[in-house]
């Protein structure tokens, strides 16, 4: 399945990326051919170093092209195992290097015939340093890449909307509920794009039963839960009323615990708004404050929108992004409802925050009224 | 918790002289704790002997002791200091060793100093294996079975129950040292025995071994609230079983998935926990099996190390000045990322390139060495190279190791490998040696199977499958200069995609060149046309998503410069890359010096190097740093992005090239000639040139040893029979005394002039040519010249540093004078600062000499000059119109900075300007005012690391560092010179004589003093006969080695701990066996080994004086507040010397 590093690089077409500004970018195209050359979306970076898998099959990524900040991606390969969700959601990968001969024993499969399977296009041999630094300024932006000429894909990259507004949560949540582990704890976990990983740790704690994004409270309530949790997912959280209603009714009834999307479904319930960050959080690398204890945590993170609490009553922040002073975690104490903007659960990135899992559970074992942390 | 303010002064404990596994990167993390711990307030004493540093400038700390680095010492400080506190963390194995030593002798308790950093009771954990192996088991922590031993049974014993193959290794000890893998029984018995000497606690752990593993690296800060980060990891490409220091390493861990990553980062964050290091930064080392990811932790470092110093150059995150930081108070969230002046220093870098790191051995000047990479580590130097895939930071820093190599093969050099079968050539991939990687790449060229290398090495595929990246194209650039007919028509071919696909693969000009059958200046004129030319990234800590502000860069070929414009006056220094013997950290010295006295002088100045141990490659030291190569094609990359972010009013000013060694004065050729500042060229290739510089010195009345210049035996026999022997041979343009040879026949005339002629170019490209070495004639002939001169025996050699400014006014900085004869290189001998027994007349003639030589050469800046005085007359031996290796020690001696001096003079300033302005006091007028003190200057060798190797001293230079003694008296400053050195002269015993004839009459003054001391005697047969019968007193008669029923020989007596000081001295080139067996045991039984008479008869004079007074310690500040003598009032002599 790997090559032998003296055959002849595969022959790979010439590709640009053209961002909706006009900015251009040089490379080769790979993976997945794109319908009429042309691939598109959101364009955002990720600094993590490790765990592309995992981002690539992340369901918040949905609707974004993943420009990757480290040079060599697809190193380590693929494997059955490190998937976060049932494929990869993204529309389209850009590198440095694309690398097609991975080593790892766990590793079945090398990224490029992997992306092709999954059908994601990608773009290598691009300076993807020039191209953070310019989203740095300017901010997340649509793009367009692939074969078509650079007329084609600035005109298609203008055409493409974005992720404001959009409610792509719709487009990855489940259809069905279904179950996942068998403990003496119910967890509804609303499904806006859940990871795997998300799923793992909270199976390990009790009986999980996912259910679809657009699920009304009292259906939620009617599984009789100890808690109800809010997972990750794409695209704008102010397009999100039916969820908002429903988290809204649950509050003070349940315990919840929120994660990145859920985070910002749970405070707008509260009350709170979200913005647009220019560029969004995307990387393993960010130090939050736990303001409870003042210890420090590297987290792993990926967002777009942030939460302003504004007059949100009886909010409290319980953590905060030390770079750029986002609300990274919050917590009404009354109704043993918490969340965070980042991801506890990891994968990819540090599990310095893991302990989070262990307060739900004994959020959910007291229940609500008892006041506790 | 911010500062702690219950704390005044701190007691910092540097690492000592460079020797293998210890360099000049713990200068780096020093010079940042002092500066760091300055800048907070803090009082700083700072505790070092080696005076090459940048932190034993005497602006660095409150109160600075270059004095040995021994417990005794140490007290003695603190007594007169009273440090609050004690910071041991920055100072390598060494300094934490000492704290250990000091809190077990109760010193610490007794002046009530607290150890910060790092407690005792976490560096035991973390040093001692036993310790450390049930902590680790205890939090569940896989770690190699393996068991302590204190004995050779007992090793035997464990061994059995482990089975072969296992590792040993001493406990307590530094790089390795004693460290191996036995196969089998006997070979188990030989290293346990040395590892068990090595030992300071006489141990050894025997370990299952697990060779062939892959070997990980993570550099980890925790502060005292607990929070933990990881700065970096490092990938080594060489398996376990290669020191991690002889290692090809890799920034990032390029072969793990995230989940295996986070695992190891869980386990090391465990492991700092429970060994309790408190603060700052740690090292922890992992090997894991690469067919099932099964993990162990093999050690941590609780301590600033080497790597951590590579890390914080890889990341751009300052490990030492946080963990300086830490350690009085601060949490990593309460300190700015100076980076990004926007973020914290809790976060975990990302890098956005990929670095690469090489060693860099010296295998060439240690014969019997065997040159083969295991767990001890050999190397005396590395370089770092920055690029945004492997494969280029892997031809970078291949071309940075300035071993006439231009990247991985693709040059002439790759001949020799080409001509090997395929048996041959993976019997070459199969052993370790520095140069296997070029092996290693022409078996993947080969078509031999990644596979079958990956087996053989133990290297993971996924590096061989890059460097199959770097065959594929090599192998595509040749097919397509075989089309096109190479040359222009080649290069045109190629075009900008071909040029561009290339140069993103790390391959240079020189490569391209040779490939295609063109220039190198052809190829750059040919990318530069097409728009392929280098652009410089930043290193930033975050990948790009903050903006940084510390302008750190590296060369590569991607869209956009990050080089941020501006009007500034700007000096480019190059560096000294590479550490290698003869070319060391007194350069990155004199390069740091550069740049801080011209930032001073409101330039802005940049730093040109690739060696990440130093100084120089903090991104603090200059205005700008390129982390690049020192090579024509990328300076000259340099000085075009240098020029085009000029903006207007700014300049480019110049380039300084005579501070950084040979390196950067061979690339001076390469310069456009209007920005080399200081001396010209032209002056250095007179300096160099045999015929010019003899011409000079005859028109100037001075006097040179007669000599001549061979190519052939036959040439160099009629030069020798015309001089009278013995004459000293050595190939021209070469460094460190590469190769030179004394001889006292035409035999032995022959012998070198066939061995040379053999050796080729191996000796590397010749200095001042940026061309590797012609290919060897064919017809005998050595491949450059060779210099054969008469050999002035019994000489007193003199080294004399002095400036000149571009008015014609000369400085003489300091006259030094050797204690070994001329013969024994000027590197390797100690010297004293004033001259010991020149006289005032001597002295000044040799001033005078300097002075005119100084004029002449039309130097612009430094020039050092080296006699030999035979009978009172002195010879010039040679000049050099730059930085010597003596400069740092003459400006701690003296006080002045000179290489701050030079800096200003070749950038236009007089020594009147300088005088004014207070940078030269104002009384150092023709010469500088020699100290009442006296400076010894000792060399450092690192023979313990190489068992097989002779330590007698020659032509060659062999020392990897320095150490400086201080005192009032020659015997006294000479005294400590030998302990900082690692000898500590003894009190009372016996000390073995045997000496050769000729210094029979030497040695029995010597011996009748050491008799007058009360020490015992003990000699072979016909040194005691001679010592009896001039009335002294040999208590032992010695036996030749291995020589039966004649009583104990030398080797018996010195490892029965029966002699307490060795002098032996050479017998000429026959008597190599006794002498070479008797030298080795003291090496290997660390009992003081003497082999020269005079240096014999200085340590006598040091341990006479020790004796008689008790051991007194000051700072270098005072020492410089002390009065002057005038210069005609020498201070006497303090040893007995003749």
């Amino acid at each position: 399945m790997t090559r032998s590093p003296l055959d002849p690089p595969p022959t790979r077409q010439p590709g640009l990326l053209v961002l909706a500004d006009g900015e251009v970018f040089e490379g080769e195209c790979a993976g997945a051919a794109a319908p009429g050359g042309v691939a598109t979306g959101e364009l955002v970076f990720n600094t993590t170093m490790s765990g592309y898998q995992e981002v690539l099959t992340d369901p918040s990524y949905a609707g974004q092209v993943i420009a990757f900040t480290y040079p060599h991606i697809g190193s380590y390969g693929t494997n059955p195992i490190d998937d976060e969700s049932s494929r990869a959601w993204c529309r389209g990968v850009v590198v440095r290097d694309l690398v097609e001969t991975p080593s790892n024993w766990r590793s079945t499969e090398p990224l490029e015939p992997w992306l092709v399977r999954q059908g994601v296009p990608a773009l290598t041999g691009v300076d993807t340093r020039r191209l953070t630094r310019h989203l740095r300024d300017a901010g997340a932006l649509p793009c367009a890449f692939g074969t078509a000429g650079e007329e084609a894909l600035w005109s298609a990259a203008r055409r493409e909307p974005g992720t404001d507004g959009q409610d792509l949560v719709s487009g990855v949540t489940t259809a069905q509920p279904y179950r996942r582990g068998d403990g003496a704890l119910r967890i509804v976990a609303y499904d806006f794009g859940v990871k795997e990983a998300m799923l793992r740790d909270l199976a390990g704690m009790g009986t999980v039963i996912v259910v679809p994004a657009s699920t009304p409270a009292h259906d939620a309530l009617a599984l009789d839960p100890d808690g109800v949790f809010l997972s990750n997912g794409p695209g704008d959280p102010a397009a999100l009323e039916g969820p908002v209603a429903a988290v809204a009714e649950l509050v003070g009834r349940v315990p919840i615990f929120g994660i990145c999307l859920g985070h910002q479904v749970l405070a707008t319930a509260l009350g709170a708004t979200t913005y647009k960050l220019p560029f969004g959080h995307h990387g393993a690398n960010h130090p939050v404050a736990h303001l409870d204890t003042g210890r420090v945590e590297v987290t792993s993170q990926n967002h777009n929108y942030a939460v302003a609490l504004g007059a949100a009553g009886g909010v409290e922040v319980t953590h905060r992004n030390l770079n750029d002073g986002v609300v990274e975690g919050l917590r009404v104490a009354t109704a043993a409802a918490s969340s965070v903007q980042y991801h506890p659960e990891a994968a990819p990135g540090p599990h310095d925050a893991r302990y989070l899992f262990g307060h739900f559970r004994r959020a959910m074992q007291a229940g609500v009224g008892s006041a506790s942390h | 918790m911010p500062r702690r303010d219950d704390i005044e002064s701190i007691l910092l404990i540097g690492s000592g002289p460079i020797v293998i596994g210890q360099a000049c990167e713990f200068d780096y993390s020093g010079t940042q704790a002092c500066r760091v711990l300055s800048e907070e307030g803090f009082r700083v004493v700072l505790a070092n002997s080696n005076p090459a540093t940048i932190m034993t400038d005497p602006a660095m700390a409150d109160r600075t002791y270059i004095e040995p680095l021994d417990p005794e010492v140490l007290t003695a400080i603190i007594e007169r200091e009273r440090p609050d506190a004690l910071l041991p963390t920055l100072g390598g194995q060494t300094a934490l060793n000492l704290t250990v030593e000091l809190v077990d002798r109760g010193v610490l308790d007794r002046y009530g100093v607290e150890v910060i950093g790092a407690n005792p009771e976490a560096i035991r954990t973390a040093e001692d294996r036993d310790r450390f192996k049930s902590a680790m088991e205890e939090i569940g922590l896989e770690v190699p079975r393996s068991g302590f031993a204190h004995s050779l049974d007992e090793a035997m014993a464990i061994a059995a129950g482990i089975g072969f193959p296992v590792m040993v290794r001493p406990s307590f000890i530094l790089g390795g040292a004693g460290t191996g893998i036995a196969g089998d029984a006997e070979a188990l018995r030989r290293l346990a025995a040395e590892g068990l000497a090595a030992s300071p606690v006489g141990q050894v752990l025997v370990e299952q071994s697990i060779a062939g593993w892959k070997e990980y690296e993570l550099e980890v800060m925790r502060d005292g609230a607990d929070n933990c980060v990881v700065v970096c990891s490092i990938e080594n490409l060489d398996p376990m079983g290669v020191h991690t220091g002889d290692s090809i390493t890799v920034a990032p861990a390029q072969t793990l998935s995230d989940l295996e990553y986070q695992a190891m980062r869980d386990d090391a964050f465990a492991c700092l926990r429970r060994v309790g290091v408190e603060t700052g930064g740690s090292n922890v080392q992992f090997a894991v099996d690469p067919s099932t990811g099964r993990r162990m932790i093999i050690e941590m470092n609780p301590r600033v190390s080497r790597s951590s110093a590579l890390a914080s150059k890889a990341t751009g995150f300052p490990i030492a000045k946080i963990a300086a930081r830490l350690a009085v108070g601060y949490r990593l969230d309460e300190i700015t990322n100076d980076i990004t002046r926007a973020t914290p220093a809790s976060f975990e870098p990302t890098i956005d390139y990929v670095v690469t790191k090489i060693p860099r051995w010296a295998f060439e000047k240690l014969p019997g060495s065997g040159g083969v990479l295991g767990t001890r580590m050999q190397s005396v130097g590395e370089v770092m190279a920055l690029g945004r895939t492997f494969c280029e930071s892997l031809q970078k820093a291949v071309r940075s190791l300035e071993q006439g190599r231009s990247g991985l093969n693709g040059d002439p050099a790759e001949l020799d490998l080409d001509r090997l079968d395929d048996e041959a050539l993976l019997a070459r991939v199969a052993v370790a040696r520095p140069d296997r990687i070029f092996a290693v790449e022409c078996a993947v060229r080969r078509g031999l199977g990644v596979g079958r290398v990956a087996e053989l090495t133990g290297i993971d595929p996924w590096f061989l499958d890059q460097i199959g990246r770097i065959s594929t194209e090599r192998l595509e650039l040749a097919a397509l200069a075989a089309r096109s007919g190479g040359g222009a028509g080649a290069l045109e071919a190629l075009g900008r995609s071909g040029l561009r696909r290339a140069k993103r693969l790390g391959f240079s000009d020189v490569q391209l060149a040779y490939l295609l059958g063109s220039e190198e200046h052809e190829v750059r004129a040919a990318r530069v046309a097409a728009g392929v030319r280098a652009t410089f990234k930043a290193v930033d800590t975050c990948g790009a998503e903050f903006e940084a502000f510390t302008p750190y860069h590296y060369g590569t070929y991607e869209d956009e410069d990050e080089v941020r414009p501006g009007a500034g006056r700007t000096v480019v220094i190059l560096g000294s890359g590479p550490n290698r013997i003869g070319q060391g950290i007194e350069f990155d010295y004199c390069c740091v010096h550069a740049s801080m006295a011209l930032r001073a002088a409101g330039y802005e100045t940049v730093m040109v190097n690739c060696n990440p141990e130093t100084v120089s490659t903090d991104y603090d030291i200059s205005d700008r740093l390129y982390f690049e190569p020192l090579t024509a094609e990328d300076v000259a990359n340099i000085i075009e992005v240098e020029r085009r972010r000029v903006l207007d009013g700014g300049e480019l000013v110049g380039v300084v090239v005579a501070l950084g060694g040979q390196t950067p004065l061979g690339l001076a050729g390469s310069l456009p000639p209007e920005l080399v500042l200081g001396t010209s060229p032209a002056s250095i290739d007179l300096a160099e040139d045999r015929e010019r510089w003899n011409a000079l010195c005859s028109s100037l009345g001075i006097a040179q040893p007669p000599g001549g210049t061979a190519t052939t035996s036959t040439e160099a026999l009629a030069v020798a029979e015309g001089v009278g022997y013995p004459v000293l041979l050595r190939p021209s343009y070469v460094l460190g005394g590469r190769a030179m040879e004394i001889v006292y026949d035409a035999a032995g005339v022959e012998r070198v002039m066939t061995a040379l002629a053999a050796r080729g170019t191996d000796l590397g490209p010749a200095v001042g040519s940026a061309e590797p070495g012609s290919p060897v004639a064919g017809d005998g002939r050595v491949a450059r010249p060779v210099l054969v001169d008469r050999f002035l025996e019994d000489a007193i050699e003199v080294d004399v540093d002095a400036l000149r400014d571009r008015d014609g006014e000369v400085l003489i900085g300091g006259v030094m004078e050797h204690v070994e004869e001329a013969g024994v290189h000027s590197g390797d001998s100690a010297c004293a600062l004033p001259p010991q027994s020149l006289s005032a007349e001597v002295v000044a003639e040799l001033e005078r000499q300097t002075g005119a030589l100084a004029d002449a050469l039309e130097v612009c800046g430094v020039l050092n000059v080296q006699f030999a005085v035979k009978e009172g007359r002195p010879y010039v031996l040679e000049a050099n119109p730059r930085a010597s290796r003596t400069l740092p020690f003459v400006a701690k001696a003296t006080g002045v900075p000179l290489a701050m001096v030079a800096a200003r003079i070749t950038v236009g300033d007089s020594l009147d300007d300088l005088r004014r302005e207070g940078l030269l006091r104002a009384d150092a007028i023709g010469r500088v005012p020699p100290p009442s003190y006296v400076s010894v200057k000792e060399a450092v060798l690192p023979f313990d690391r190489f068992p097989g190797v002779d330590i007698l001293l020659g032509p060659e230079m062999r020392s990897t560092g320095e150490v400086m003694g201080v005192d009032e008296t020659f015997g006294l400053a000479f005294a400590k010179s030998q302990m900082a050195a690692g000898t500590r002269l003894p009190g009372s015993g016996t000390v073995f004589l045997s000496l050769a004839d000729r210094d029979k009459p030497g040695g029995t003054a010597v011996a009748r003093q050491l008799a007058q001391l009360g020490f015992g005697l003990a000699a072979t047969r016909g040194t005691a006969e001679l010592l009896r019968r001039q009335g002294i007193d040999v208590q032992t008669v010695v036996a030749k080695v291995g020589e039966e029923a004649a009583g104990a020989d030398a080797v018996e007596l010195i490892a029965g701990g029966k002699v307490q000081m060795v002098v032996n001295t050479p017998r000429g080139r026959g008597s190599r066996t006794d002498g070479a067996h008797i030298r080795a045991a003291a090496v290997a039984h660390r009992v003081p080994c003497l082999t020269t008479i005079a240096a014999a008869r200085a340590a006598v004079g040091g341990m006479a004086e020790w004796a008689a007074r008790p051991l007194a310690v000051r700072s270098i500040q005072e020492r410089h507040q002390s009065p002057r003598e005038s210069p005609s009032g020498l201070p006497p002599s303090g040893g007995d010397r003749g």
